[in-house]
């Protein structure tokens, strides 16, 4: 890991002229002490970023509190007599408070069927070496590669022919299908970080493995869980594609299949679909800012160790 | 066999709910979506019986004769030699798409990463405000750009305006709009590789970077010898991922160019989604560009993982 020659190293810290006999003289200066140019560049850039970062936002959220005259005017201004009228427009004649109660519905379902299905197999994947393994392994990372293009349209004629098309299960369904894999992927990641000893006293203690995982491994894997429960709702809360393709009537659409009926392609409404956009992304930001914290280890761990 | 079964039926037991599900509903679909690319199944040939109602409130029904039938390889002929569909302008549209995305994502995650690893005052501060877009759903953040930069009202062309500039007619040409979905997704896309990285980051081993110093080299040496290598499973894994789930992104384009102008900025998902679900919905046609999706995504894994292994490294 060196990356200068030991002679280059005895050469200059001869030349700093205060040689002392024991430990080496230290020319840098320590990690944390940083010059005041290198500390300017170091805040300016992050504020940059920052405010890239925050200003799609900002003006979204500053948009939605201007009446409709105001935003399509050509001059920009932060605030023009700022007013609640869009909400109120957006939650009481339009259809967007049942968009956003089918995708709690939705994503509620798609939250709870995937992490019951995923957390016994993400245990068996961490825990046991089982004939399939890696092959199974492989699999979950191949069906992060299925196009929504490949699976939809048979996914859509089943569900037709099933009757289900314009129903919230067919879409609960159809979100399992990207959910489920990526839920065991993450959660065998996050068992991976149980020590086993646990299971090794619970097995001298009598518990078969059915009973280690409910009663020992389950309680502690609660953030983990809760992680990925998080990050299965925000997917389906997000989806578009199977969400504008499945559902048919305007009283059966999510958020991400309603939204755009406010911005046609000729004669957008802007001032509603901003106040649409505020109050979806308020719950996700919501259940993000629980999770996020515990999603950085929950994704490291699961996608380092595959 | 038997003594395996022995030995291993909870594990079995454990996996096999997931496997059921994903065989139900990833497999059978998916044999289903290589076999519908092989007919010319579209809206008007589903059907494989006609029914009509009798008096009495019976039903009869006879065959289609017009039903949906194997045609072997001419969707993907049609398709490759440019008969039907425009898939040659859409795959490059994603693979310049892919390129620039994730490139643009992992050079500022890391870049971001590697700032935020450090400690100063105000770091919790950056790393909340950095990942915010993360939590913006898709979808919403795809609506926020086309609003940004729409050509009227929007903020970009009004900032314009405002120091003397013309106005942008973003949408009306092919590489302005790929540039704005360019820009909306690796907004979207940052925190992610931002946060991956991080994590990485905090896993190397502070005593090398102290060793390093010791030997006198500089921030650059470090930063080139111990941190990218220290990354190298970390980088790996979120840049195979990043460039499957680019490849595969649909509400982006879909919302911010929607393929304006003229379908120039369509990419190869949106292009059969198009197929399928507007205007006479062509499935036989969408199977097959998702099948060609597949194959294009499982060479690259293929080939990536094979240099890496070469590299001595495996995942």
């Amino acid at each position: 890991m060196t990356t200068m020659p030991p002679a280059a190293v005895a050469a200059e810290s001869t030349g700093t002229g205060i040689v002392t006999t024991k430990a080496p003289v230290r020319r840098v200066p320590k990690r944390h002490e940083r010059s005041l140019l290198a500390s300017v560049a170091l805040h300016g850039t992050l504020i940059i970023a920052t405010f890239i970062a925050l200003f799609p936002v900002l003006w979204v959220l500053l948009s939605s509190i201007k009446p409709a005259s105001e935003i399509r005017r050509s001059e920009i201004a932060l605030f023009a007599s700022p007013t609640l009228e869009n909400y109120r427009t957006v939650l009481t004649s339009t259809d967007f408070p049942v968009w956003f109660l089918n995708s709690v519905v939705v994503a509620a379902f798609t939250m709870l069927i995937g992490i019951s299905m995923s957390a016994s197999a993400g245990y068996a994947l961490s825990r046991f070496n089982f004939p399939g393994k890696r092959g199974l392994m492989w699999v979950f990372l191949l069906t992060q590669m299925f196009p929504v293009a490949i699976l939809i349209v048979p996914i859509y004629t089943i569900m037709a022919g099933l009757g289900l098309i314009d129903t919230k299960a067919s879409l609960v369904i159809a979100y399992c299908t990207v959910a489920v894999p990526f839920c065991a992927w993450m959660l065998r990641g996050y068992f991976d970080t149980i020590p086993r000893e646990l299971d090794e006293a619970a097995a001298l203690d009598g518990l078969g493995p059915f009973g280690t995982f409910y009663r020992i491994i389950l309680p502690l894997a609660r953030p983990g869980l809760a992680v990925t429960a998080f990050y299965t709702f925000l997917t389906a809360w997000g989806e578009v594609a199977y969400a504008i393709a499945f559902m048919q009537g305007s009283d059966h659409y999510t958020l991400g299949a309603g939204l755009q009926q406010f911005v046609p392609q000729f004669s957008p409404r802007w001032e509603l679909l901003t106040a649409g956009a505020v109050l979806i992304t308020v719950p996700a930001a919501v259940v993000f800012f629980f999770a996020q914290r515990h999603l950085v280890a929950g994704l490291t761990a699961g996608g380092t160790k595959g | 066999m038997r003594k395996s079964f022995d030995r291993h039926w909870y594990a079995w037991a454990m996996v096999v709910p997931t496997v059921l599900v994903l065989g139900v509903l990833v497999f059978y679909p998916l044999v289903q979506g290589v076999w519908q690319s092989f007919t010319n199944l579209n809206e008007s040939n589903q059907r494989t019986e006609l029914c009509d109602k009798v008096l009495g409130g019976g039903e009869t029904c006879v065959p289609n004769p017009d039903r949906a039938k194997f045609v072997g390889l001419d969707n993907y002929v049609d398709i490759l030699t440019g008969a039907q569909g425009s898939f040659w302008l859409q795959f490059t549209n994603t693979i310049v798409w892919t390129v620039a995305c994730v490139v643009f994502h992992y050079g500022i995650g890391l870049g971001l990463a590697v700032m935020l690893n450090r400690s100063f005052r105000g770091r919790t501060f950056y790393r909340i405000a950095l990942i915010l877009p993360w939590a913006v759903p898709a979808f919403v953040a795809a609506f926020a750009w086309r609003f940004i930069f729409d050509e009227r009202f929007g903020l970009i062309n009004g900032v314009l305006r405002a120091v003397g500039l013309d106005p942008v007619a973003w949408f009306e040409q092919r590489w302005t709009a790929m540039f704005t979905a360019v820009v909306a997704n690796v907004w979207l896309g940052v925190p992610f590789m931002m946060v991956a990285i991080l994590g990485g980051l905090q896993s190397i081993n502070a005593d090398l970077y102290e060793a390093a110093e010791i030997d006198g080299a500089s921030p650059w040496q470090r930063f080139l010898n111990i941190t990218l290598p220290g990354l190298r499973p970390v980088s790996s894994t979120v840049i195979l991922l990043g460039t499957i789930w680019t490849f595969n992104m649909f509400p982006i384009i879909y919302f911010v160019t929607r393929g304006q102008p003229a379908g120039e900025t369509e990419i190869l998902v949106t292009g059969a989604y198009r197929a399928a679900f507007e205007g006479i919905r062509d499935y036989s046609l969408a199977a097959t560009y998702g099948v060609m999706i597949l194959s294009i995504l499982v060479v690259y894994a293929t080939v990536y993982k094979r240099l890496l292994a070469r590299q001595g490294e495996v995942f």
